[in-house]
């Protein structure tokens, strides 16, 4: 018997009493209590992280979380373990600086959402507003495109970019990625939304093409764009086969490869460890806060319609 | 279809248009696509050493993968991690979805987006969160399970053949249960009221008004959720190789895509690589028309 089945048995037995007294009132307590339960169930790893990250190496494993705030002293929460994260790593390479694969993967992240942001808009826009022969063809050619696994495409690819001369290099993942079958289909379906009778007006208006896609199409698919790029951003941050298997270079490598890897290198340091992965999680997490409205609605936009 | 139906007043040129715009699409997956999936099949039927070179072997290789233990020892485990995301994920993550449908309460977005929050952290990044989080004795994990039920605080999670599979399907749950929520949520919004306050003030309990009103009108999204989880699962591969530094002991954390991975690039047999490739397409596209013929043949 200790506090977690104090507590456990408290809950069921407000649970009975409210059963017994108001039957309505029970189920909604309920609710909110599994839904308490489950979201403090998905909390728990996030707060661990954030407690392990700021806890001093000697008393990391002392304490689940922190330490009791009477204990707490520069010697126990401080930020050494991000100065350890900081202070550059020795390689093979000679030294690397853990700033250096945040760049490589800000860098990789916001081209690789940047330029499938054009591409795909561009051709989802193509997809929605224009007919053209072998449209059909084309779409379900793309349908089957995107029911094929991706890995079935590892080998021939890596051979091809060997061929190419790309290895160890950022073409590698920037060219292949620039545009995808899926942010066609999310453009295709917004864009189709808009009102013919505005495009018909801008041509009247002697508009060129591609200046009634950036001036006419694309300010009224804002919220898409938002989401698109939130996926895009999500895809391209967190990947790892691509970078793993084309990047050698430690200084070129991703924050996804290099933390993978990087348990042998800060073996007796979790604490490090878990600060790396921390500030690895943050950048998703602010974008994700700044459009979740957009994010959801275009993550279930296809489904919905089923 | 909301086509222009009449020609584009831009006359000739504006025929163009449409291709010129997807011009980019069309090179990137001639060259990134087409000529890949070629060389997928040509590959499959080679014997290679790294990128360079190359021997015609025939069946070869499908032959050794369709003889290797491991092959099967990853099929199996993959095959066990897709039915617990079908059999259990998926109904905590319609249990969840619904719980949270029922209240009006501003909280609803609060929950749902508190929910969904693992998904914002990348598999690997998971995997490494979780691998400390499984530590004997340390991990919180551990500290939790010994406080509850008075076991698990020396278990080795990750070490262990026979816990790897259990170790995974907790943080795949944690991961994706959310994820799943969402799809469910987005299809019970979409329930009709009126038909559940019809049922309701007919006399059916909430059970039934579950079974006979709400699940054939979510049926759709959750054939959706089902086939999409299923494909997901079988393309495992990141999660438990970043929870286990590798595939663990025995091979317990073995997926097929990890057996592709390992085949192709560690031991760099590329031709074996496409060979498990096309072994996966092939499963992949099996199960999920199964599953279509299925949910079409119960729609009586």
């Amino acid at each position: 018997m200790n506090a977690w089945h104090g507590m456990i048995l408290a809950a069921a037995a407000v649970y009975v009493a409210l059963r017994l007294a108001r039957r309505k009132a029970s189920t909604v307590y309920a609710r909110y209590l599994l839904l308490a339960v489950a979201s403090g169930l998905v909390l728990s790893p996030f707060v661990w992280l954030v407690c392990s990250a700021f806890k001093d190496k000697d008393v990391l494993m002392q304490f689940t979380f922190l330490p009791p705030v009477r204990d707490w002293s520069p010697d126990t929460v401080n930020l050494q373990n991000f100065r350890d994260l900081f202070s550059g790593q020795q390689t093979a390479q000679g030294t690397v600086y853990f700033w250096e694969y945040i760049v490589n993967s800000l860098f990789l992240a916001g081209a690789g959402t940047i330029i499938p942001l054009f591409f795909c808009s561009l051709g989802g826009y193509a997809l929605a507003k224009f007919r053209f022969r072998a449209k059909k063809l084309l779409m379900a050619f793309m349908l089957a495109t995107m029911m094929m696994p991706g890995m079935l495409f590892l080998a021939p690819v890596y051979r091809m970019i060997y061929q190419l001369g790309w290895m160890d290099t950022y073409w590698a993942l920037l060219v292949p990625g620039a545009v995808n079958v899926f942010g066609m289909f999310l453009f295709r379906q917004a864009i189709t939304a808009v009102p013919d009778s505005l495009i018909e007006a801008a041509r009247m208006d002697g508009a060129g093409e591609f200046g009634i896609y950036l001036h006419v199409v694309m300010p009224l698919v804002r919220p898409m764009s938002a989401a698109f790029c939130l996926i895009a951003f999500l895809g391209a941050w967190n990947a790892f086969v691509g970078p793993q298997v084309f990047l050698q270079t430690q200084s070129k490598l991703t924050l996804p490869v290099v933390l993978n890897q990087s348990l042998g290198l800060y073996v007796q340091h979790y604490g490090t460890y878990m600060a790396g992965t921390l500030l690895a999680i943050i950048p998703p997490a602010v974008l994700f806060f700044a459009l979740q409205k957009e994010f959801v609605a275009g993550l279930t936009s296809g489904a919905v319609k089923g | 279809m909301n086509d222009l139906r009449k020609r584009p007043a831009g006359g000739r040129s504006a025929r163009w248009t449409p291709w010129v715009f997807l011009a980019p699409y069309l090179a990137l997956t001639a060259v990134f696509f087409v000529y890949p999936f070629i060389n997928a099949v040509l590959l499959a039927f080679q014997q290679t050493n790294g990128p360079r070179s190359h021997v015609w072997v025939g069946l070869d290789n499908f032959r050794f993968v369709l003889s290797d233990p491991d092959f099967y020892t990853a099929l199996w485990n993959t095959t066990v991690y897709a039915l617990v995301s079908v059999f259990v994920q998926l109904p905590l993550a319609l249990g969840l979805a619904l719980m949270l449908n029922a209240g009006r309460s501003r909280l609803k977005g609060f929950f749902r987006l508190l929910l969904f929050s693992p998904n914002l952290v990348g598999q690997i990044f998971v995997g490494v969160i979780f691998s400390v989080i499984f530590m004997p004795r340390y991990g919180m994990f551990n500290q939790f399970l010994q406080a509850l039920i008075g076991w698990g605080l020396e278990e080795r999670w990750l070490s262990n053949p026979s816990l790897v599979m259990p170790a995974l399907i907790v943080t795949s749950l944690w991961l994706y249960v959310g994820f799943n929520m969402i799809y469910f949520l987005a299809a019970l919004q979409n329930v009709e009221k009126d038909l559940v306050e019809a049922a309701t003030v007919d006399g059916a309990g909430p059970w039934r008004v579950f079974w006979h009103v709400t699940l054939p009108s979510i049926k759709p999204v959750a054939v959706f959720v089902v086939v999409m989880s299923t494909i997901g699962s079988y393309q495992l591969f990141e999660l438990p190789y970043a929870l286990l530094k590798g595939f663990g002991p025995k091979n317990s954390g073995l997926t097929i895509v990890g057996y592709l991975y390992n085949t192709a690039f560690a031991a760099g047999d590329l031709g074996t690589g496409s060979a498990v490739g096309w072994i996966l397409a092939l499963i992949i596209a099996v199960i999920s028309l199964a599953q279509l013929r299925i949910s079409h043949a119960a729609r009586e």
